[in-house]
């Protein structure tokens, strides 16, 4: 099988806030194959957890959907990609300004995005009104050094 | 989650013990307005000692808890944060209106 990535996952799940716990901890047992530091652990898990709130909360606005998480491993580089087809975003770039929230009745803090950009290291939203959003994130896990690893994977003819 | 509120000062201490999501937050969020509303503290503390993971649901809560402990003229205050927590504490700027303070043994055991 021609694969660009080494490994990779894919989980569907009911838009349940209880599933916000899953799908991280999901994530995390994953990616820990490639080491990664308790904080590296802690930023995935809250991006993931924002992202996929988002999908519960405003996707699908407590009626039930699938929420869809994929996620990718190549040589020290996490991807996740957590996608919904509920109602989308009208304004991306809107709603990705720190305390920009619509629903500020729900306690809900507007911080989801900004804490996406800052703990991964690249982010991207594609929505489609009434189709629904998809989060693509990428993280590099810095504390892994694995050199027969490396090795291994450059000869399954991936440089 | 457990609390305490000491008579005397007026001082109501929070023990999470559970990971703040969406989903947890809006159970404690109920438990804790209960409380404030009974007791009207002068003084909220959080303790997070045993709270190992947050997300943005816990700024909104602690917010909600702010606005709602300053209608009775009392303040919040967080204690025992870990580092992971503490990221997202500076950098929402939390740490502004929510200061954190230390807490004894002492009070941090509970009945």
């Amino acid at each position: 099988m021609n694969n660009i990535f080494d490994n990779e996952m894919k989980i569907e799940f009911l838009s349940k806030s209880n599933n916000e716990a899953f799908a991280r901890i999901s994530v995390a047992a994953f990616i820990a194959q490639l080491d990664p530091t308790l904080e590296e652990i802690a930023d995935i898990k809250t991006a993931v957890s924002e992202a996929v709130t988002n999908s519960i909360i405003h996707g699908y606005e407590e009626k039930m959907g699938i929420v869809k998480l994929i996620c990718k491993i190549r040589k020290n580089e996490v991807f996740i990609e957590i996608s919904d087809s509920g109602k989308g975003i009208e304004n991306v770039e809107i709603a990705k300004q720190p305390l920009y929230t619509t629903k500020s009745n729900l306690e809900r803090s507007g911080m989801g995005f900004t804490i996406m950009e800052s703990f991964m290291d690249h982010v991207q939203v594609e929505s489609v009104l009434g189709l629904g959003t998809k989060v693509s994130m990428t993280k590099k896990i810095k504390s892994y050094c694995n050199e027969e690893k490396d090795f291994a994977m450059s000869t399954r003819g991936e440089e | 989650m457990e609390s305490t509120y000491k008579k005397e000062d007026k001082r109501l201490i929070f023990k999470i013990n559970e990971d703040i999501d969406e989903y947890s937050a809006q159970k404690i969020r109920r438990r804790l307005d209960n409380e404030i509303e009974r007791y009207m503290p002068k003084e909220v503390i959080f303790d997070f000692d045993k709270v190992s993971f947050m997300d943005s649901a816990g700024i909104g809560l602690l917010i909600g808890r702010y606005k709602l402990a300053n209608l009775f003229g009392g303040k919040v205050e967080v204690a025992n944060i870990s580092t992971p927590i503490r990221k997202i504490f500076e950098m929402s700027g939390l740490l502004k209106i929510i200061p954190e303070v230390e807490i004894e043994k002492k009070e941090a055991q509970y009945e």
